[in-house]
């Protein structure tokens, strides 16, 4: 690897990574927690109990999440057109990354809410709290320690779909590890771009727990 | 008992109090499964009752007799299926969950397993239905103070509720539910956690609330024991009805149904069992009989006068307890002599009070 060439081609790379991966996380991580919490609250029992509201999501979230990303990149090509104005690029490549992610950002909060304590709720409704209330002050809350790692957990998950956006150019690691090395038959690029996405995954993951430690008093 | 709270501090709510919470033919049914596998439980069954404002109002049964839906009828958590439920001149029945938040911050409620927020201290735990109900910062941490102070938990203010015992924690439970000043205290199970010690100190804080606040307090327990110690009236359920209601010295001393003659027996062992009754069946000398004691019976005359005729009577089994400053129990005796005297002796204690003859 000669690091005057492709040292500055690295760094352009882990900031596309870090510019999709953290885009795609803000904008699934706030549509993902509606709908995790709208599965979660239409529960049989819950606060909105609404078995056709919570069959409807269950029916799209099921549907979506196997499919496999780089065919639903492909297949997202033409509402990626309509929305972003393109197929390529970064910004198509972060618009296909948050339909994916939505859904399992959607599973992992309903999975995580499910952890908080129903006695705690009624407590809540038998003070008179509005339900709006009790799902912003009370169950988000009681869950965040578990949400934190939820979200830790999905920020592997999305980095590895950002590795698949240099196949409609919108660069990255996965591109650069790809391009300048396994099709030049240069190793040592590719460990370069294994070693890279090791030390950032560790890092959000170091955070990410000791956040959540943190926050569960551990 | 006629006298009110005002002009008596220690006189409890009469017949004349003013009634806080009226069932009138509640009912709850509870439909599960669907299709062949549907189920209908009738949880509260036809249920008409009245609790008075200042009282503490037992409700005891077995488990799964209605007691928590019965309670949780009071603040609207079950909507009720049929019948009339009012709660301090509102009706309950027949809202929507908006409709009943104002009530419900009105109505206190304690649980048996505390539901205590782990996401916040002690002192948040109680400030939480302050913020909710708006009241001012400066005002929110007084009435803090304040409920930390009667429940003496001041030094644990900034504590997680993990790191409490459980008796502590169901303290944090009542100055949370009192935190909003409600009328109406709920309290299902609330010592059934806890073990004997903690509970006194538990009912200890009830019985403060509803002395020195003038909280009604509806209290729901399996354990007899707790609603002997604190409760002026109960009512027994059993299947989702209230089969008998009344003063708990009353229920206690004259039960009339076999569910409350069970509860009572539970903690007034003054029978003997059919294990105690074989061996005394066995060592007794003439007719074995069980004589209820209760208050304004007195059948030491009788007693005396039967000696007199030269029946020989021998106490073997009994206890006699005092109750809301009633007299109740009962004695099993031995009488022996001659026959006609002794049943003499028997008809005489018969005008007296209830005689049960149990020679096996
Ligand atoms: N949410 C529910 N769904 C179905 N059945 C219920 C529900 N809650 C209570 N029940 C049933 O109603 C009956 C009374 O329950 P409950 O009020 O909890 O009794 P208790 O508090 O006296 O033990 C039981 O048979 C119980 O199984
Ligand atoms: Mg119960």
């Amino acid at each position: 690897m000669n690091w005057s060439v492709q040292g500055p081609q690295l760094l352009t790379a882990i900031g596309e990574t870090l510019y999709m991966v953290a885009l795609t996380m803000l904008i699934a991580g706030v549509i993902g927690l509606f709908f995790g919490v709208a599965l979660y609250v239409t529960r049989t029992g819950n606060l909105y109990a609404s078995r056709a509201v919570n069959t409807g999501i269950n029916l799209v979230v099921n549907f979506v999440r196997p499919i496999p990303f780089i065919i639903l990149l492909a297949a997202l090509g033409p509402l990626t057109d309509a929305v972003v104005g393109t197929r390529l690029g970064q910004n198509a490549a972060i618009f296909a990354m948050s339909i994916a992610a939505v859904f399992a950002v959607a599973r992992i909060v309903e999975q995580n809410l499910m952890s908080v304590d129903p006695g705690v709720v009624e407590a809540a409704r038998s003070m008179g709290v509005s339900r709006p209330k009790i799902i912003t002050t009370v169950i988000l809350p009681e869950a965040l320690g578990p949400l934190v790692l939820g979200y830790t957990f999905l920020v592997i998950g999305v980095t590895d779909m950002s590795a698949m956006a240099g196949a409609i150019g919108a660069g990255g690691l996965g591109d650069f590890a790809l391009r300048l090395g396994y099709q030049r038959f240069n190793d040592e690029v590719t460990w370069a771009a294994v070693a890279v996405i090791i030390v950032l995954v560790q890092l959000v993951q170091f955070v990410g727990n000791s956040a959540a430690r943190k926050i569960m008093r551990r | 008992m006629t006298s009110t709270a005002t002009d008596n501090p220690l006189a409890r709510p009469g017949e004349d109090a003013e009634v806080i919470v009226r069932f009138d033919g509640a009912t709850k049914t509870f439909v599960t499964g669907k299709g062949k596998g549907r189920r209908e439980v009738t949880a509260v069954d036809d249920v008409t009752l009245n609790i008075r404002r200042g009282e503490i109002y037992g409700v005891i049964g077995y488990s799964g007799a209605g007691k928590s839906t019965l309670v949780r009828m009071i603040n609207g958590l079950e909507p009720a299926t049929s019948g009339e439920i009012e709660v301090d001149g509102r009706r309950v029945d027949g809202r929507t969950e908006e409709q009943l938040a104002p009530i419900r911050r009105d109505i206190g409620m304690i649980f048996q397993q505390f539901n205590l927020f782990t996401s916040r201290t002690v002192a948040g735990n109680v400030e939480y239905p302050l913020i909710r109900a708006g009241w001012s910062k400066d005002k929110r941490k007084a009435r803090v103070a304040e409920l930390l102070q009667f429940v003496g938990l001041s030094e644990r203010a900034g504590n997680y509720p993990e790191q409490l015992s459980g008796g502590q924690k169901q303290r944090v439970g009542i100055a949370r539910a009192l935190a909003a000043q409600p009328k109406i205290l709920l309290a299902d199970e609330s010592t059934s956690a806890l073990d004997p010690e903690t509970t006194q100190e538990v009912l200890n804080l009830l019985r403060r609330a509803n002395r020195e606040f003038g909280i009604t307090v509806v209290l729901i327990t399996h354990e007899m024991d707790v609603v002997r110690s604190i409760a002026d009236r109960v009512a027994v359920m059993d299947s989702g009805r209230v089969v008998e209601e009344g003063a708990t010295a009353q229920v206690f001393s004259a039960p009339t149904t076999s569910t409350a003659r069970k509860f009572v027996a539970t903690v007034s062992h003054d029978e003997p069992d059919a294990e105690e009754l074989a061996y005394l069946s066995e060592k007794r000398q003439g007719r074995l009989v069980v004589i209820d004691i209760r208050q304004g019976v007195d059948v030491g005359p009788v007693l005396s006068a039967a000696a007199a005729r030269g029946v020989s009577f021998r106490i073997v089994f009994g206890g006699v307890s005092v109750l809301q400053k009633q007299s109740f129990g009962s004695l099993t005796v031995d009488l022996s002599g001659e026959p006609h005297v002794v049943d003499d002796a028997i008809e005489a204690l018969s005008q007296v009070t209830t005689v049960k003859e149990v020679s096996a």
